[in-house]
C-alpha cells in the first residue's frame, strides 16, 4: 500500500512538472466549454446534459494523451529497469500509475464544476443527473485510464501508445451508435459493450449496479492485461 | 552468498547466457568482463530479478530469484548502464521517492539522503533536474539510488562507461570505499578498471564463462607466455636458437625484426617463473654483443583478447 502511495504521488507530481498536464487540462476545458456553451442557450434548459453527452468522445482523445507516457516513457528512457529492480510488485506499479491517472482525470474535471455552478445561477438545476454525471465521468475516466495504461505497456513509443489507446476508447464510445445495421438479437449484447451506453445511464442520475459492474470489470480486465504484458517482458 | 547454477537465457533463438555457474562470496568485489554482447547485462538483469532465466537458477542467501524476488530486491541495489533515471525530476525528489520505495523510516530518511549526497558528492546538484546533469553526476545519482536501502549487494553495470578520466577515478574511489562493507558485482570491458577495483574477475564471452580467477592469480598467470626480446650483433640465428632452447622454461625462440646486422629474437617463455637470469647466463658464455634485453609481459588486454577472440 505504501509503495502504491509513493508511485501515485510521484506520477501525479510528474504530470504537473511537465507542461503537458497544463496543456491537456487547458485543451479539455476549452473544448468542453466551447461545445457546451455554444449550444446551451439554444436548448433553454438548466442542465449539463450536453456536457456529459460529449464527455466520452472528448475523453477518448484526452485520457490516452494523459496515460500514454505512464509506461512508454519509462520503457524508452530505461527507468523501468530501475523501477522494477526495486522492491515493488507489478501490481503495485500498475495500480499506483492507474490511480495517478484517475486522480489526474478528477483534477481535470474539477474546474468543470464551475459549469454546474453557472447553470444553477441561470435556472433550477436537477442535482441527480449532475452527481450521476460526475460519478459516471469518474468511472469512464477510470476505464479509459486503464485502457490507456494498457496501451502504454505495449510500446516504448508514446505516439503509438496514444493512437492505440485512442482507437480502443473511441471504438468503445461509438460502438453502440453503429449497431443500427445489425440484427436486433445482437443489438442487446453489443450495446452492453459500449462505454457510452453505460455512462449515459449513470449520467441520467440512475446508479445501476450493471453499469458500475461494467466499468469496474472492464477496468480490471485492462489492468490485468497490462500486468500480463509487463510480466511477458521478463 | 550468491550461487549461480546452470543459468541460461534465450531471447528468441539467441542464447545470451549459456549454462553458466559460479559463486560470489560475501564482501567480494567481482568484475564481470566481456566484450559487448557477451551476456554481462543479461546476467545482471537476471540477478536483480528484472528478467527470468530460461533455465537454471540464482540463489541469493536462502532465496531463489524465481520464488522470492521481493526478498532479493530488498537486498540489492542496482545501477543499470548509463543510469537511466527520470529526467524531469529533481535529484532530491528522486532520492526521496527511492527512499520511500525502499521503505526507509521517515525519521532517518533525510539523514540517509544527506549521507549519500556526501558519499557520492552530489550535494551541489540536489535541486537540479536530473535531465540537466552531466553524465558523471547522473552516474553518481544512480549510485546514490542504488545504495539508498543500504543493500548488502550492489550490482553496477558499466559504472564508468562514458565518463572522463577524472570522473572515472572518482567513481572508482566511491566503489572501493563501498566495497569495504558490501558485496559488489560490476561489469566492465575496461580491464584496467577491473584491475583497479575488483578482487576477482569472471570473463564472459558469447554467454559462456571463459575465465574465473582472482586478480592476483590472473596477474601471476600473465608470466606464462611472456616474451623476452633480445637483440645481438655478431650472432647467427641457428646458433642462438640452439643455445637459448637449452634454457629451462623456454618454449620457443622466434626471429624478430632484424636489420643492419642486428639480429633480433623473441624468446617465448612457457612457465610463470622469471627466466631472465638463466637466459643471461647462457648468453654470457657466447661471443655475442648483446644490444637489447627486455621482458614484455602479456597485458591484461592481450589475455582478454585471446580469451574472447572469434574462433
Amino acid at each position: 500500500m505504501k509503495n502504491i502511495r509513493s508511485i501515485l504521488g510521484k506520477e501525479l507530481k510528474s504530470y504537473f512538472i511537465a507542461p503537458i498536464a497544463y496543456i491537456v487540462i487547458a485543451i479539455f476545458l476549452l473544448v468542453t466549454g466551447w461545445f457546451f456553451f455554444s449550444t446551451f442557450f439554444l436548448y433553454n434548459q438548466a442542465s449539463l446534459r450536453n456536457f456529459f453527452g460529449l464527455l466520452p468522445l472528448i475523453f477518448s482523445f484526452v485520457i490516452p494523451a494523459v496515460t500514454m507516457r505512464l509506461f512508454s516513457e519509462e520503457l524508452h528512457v530505461g527507468s523501468y529497469e530501475v523501477l522494477m529492480t526495486m522492491p515493488v510488485t507489478y501490481g503495485e506499479v500498475i495500480i499506483g500509475k492507474f490511480l495517478a491517472a484517475v486522480s489526474f482525470v478528477a483534477i481535470m474535471l474539477l474546474p468543470t464544476l464551475s459549469y454546474a455552478i453557472t447553470v444553477s445561477l441561470l435556472g433550477s438545476l436537477d442535482l441527480g443527473p449532475i452527481i450521476g454525471g460526475y460519478i459516471g465521468a469518474l468511472f469512464l475516466g477510470a476505464l479509459f485510464s486503464a485502457i490507456g495504461l494498457l496501451a502504454s505497456t505495449l510500446t516504448r513509443n508514446q505516439i503509438i501508445a496514444f493512437i492505440i489507446g485512442t482507437s480502443i476508447c473511441f471504438a468503445l464510445t461509438l460502438i453502440d451508435k453503429m449497431l443500427f445495421f445489425l440484427p436486433a438479437s445482437l443489438l442487446g449484447v453489443l450495446e452492453n459493450i459500449g462505454a457510452d451506453f453505460h455512462f449515459q445511464n449513470i449520467a441520467k442520475g440512475i446508479i445501476d449496479s450493471r453499469d458500475i459492474l461494467y466499468f469496474a470489470s472492464s477496468s480490471v480486465v485492462a489492468l490485468y492485461g497490462a500486468n500480463l504484458v509487463l510480466q511477458g517482458k521478463k | 552468498m550468491i550461487k549461480v547454477e546452470n543459468l541460461t537465457k534465450y531471447y528468441g533463438e539467441l542464447c545470451a547466457v549459456n549454462d553458466i555457474g559460479f559463486q560470489i562470496h560475501k564482501g567480494e568485489i567481482l568484475g564481470l568482463l566481456g566484450p559487448n554482447g557477451a551476456g554481462k547485462t543479461t546476467f545482471m538483469r537476471m540477478l536483480t530479478c528484472y528478467l527470468n532465466p530460461s533455465a537454471g537458477t540464482i540463489q541469493v542467501k536462502d532465496f531463489n530469484i524465481l520464488d522470492h524476488p521481493l526478498a532479493i530486491k530488498k537486498m540489492m541495489g542496482y545501477l543499470p548502464e548509463n543510469a537511466p533515471l527520470y529526467p524531469d525530476m529533481i535529484v532530491y525528489d528522486y532520492l526521496r521517492y527511492v527512499a520511500d520505495i525502499r521503505g526507509l523510516d521517515p525519521k532517518t530518511k533525510q539523514a540517509r539522503i544527506d549521507q549519500l549526497a556526501a558519499t557520492c558528492s552530489i550535494r551541489e546538484v540536489m535541486h537540479q533536474p536530473i535531465g540537466e546533469l552531466s553524465k558523471g553526476y547522473k552516474q553518481r545519482v544512480g549510485l546514490a539510488q542504488a545504495m539508498m536501502g543500504d543493500p548488502e549487494i550492489l550490482v553496477l553495470d558499466e559504472p564508468t562507461s562514458g565518463l572522463d578520466p577524472n570522473q572515472i577515478i572518482e567513481i572508482r574511489e566511491i566503489i572501493k570505499k563501498i566495497g569495504k562493507e558490501k558485496t559488489i558485482i560490476l561489469s566492465t570491458h575496461i580491464l584496467s578498471e577491473a584491475e583497479a577495483t575488483c578482487d576477482r574477475v569472471v570473463i564472459i564471452h558469447k554467454g559462456k564463462i571463459v575465465a574465473d580467477s582472482r586478480i592476483e592469480e590472473l596477474k601471476q598467470s600473465l608470466g606464462k607466455g611472456s616474451v623476452i626480446a633480445l637483440a645481438f650483433r655478431h650472432a647467427e640465428f641457428p646458433a642462438l636458437r640452439g643455445v637459448l632452447s637449452q634454457v629451462a622454461g623456454v618454449a620457443a625462440v622466434e626471429p624478430g625484426e632484424s636489420a643492419d646486422g642486428i639480429l633480433a629474437v623473441n624468446v617465448i617463455c612457457n612457465s610463470g617463473e622469471d627466466i631472465r637470469g638463466p637466459i643471461y647466463a647462457a648468453i654470457k658464455e657466447q661471443d655475442w654483443l648483446l644490444l637489447e634485453f627486455s621482458q614484455q609481459l602479456r597485458s591484461l588486454e592481450n589475455v582478454f583478447r585471446e580469451l574472447t577472440k572469434e574462433k
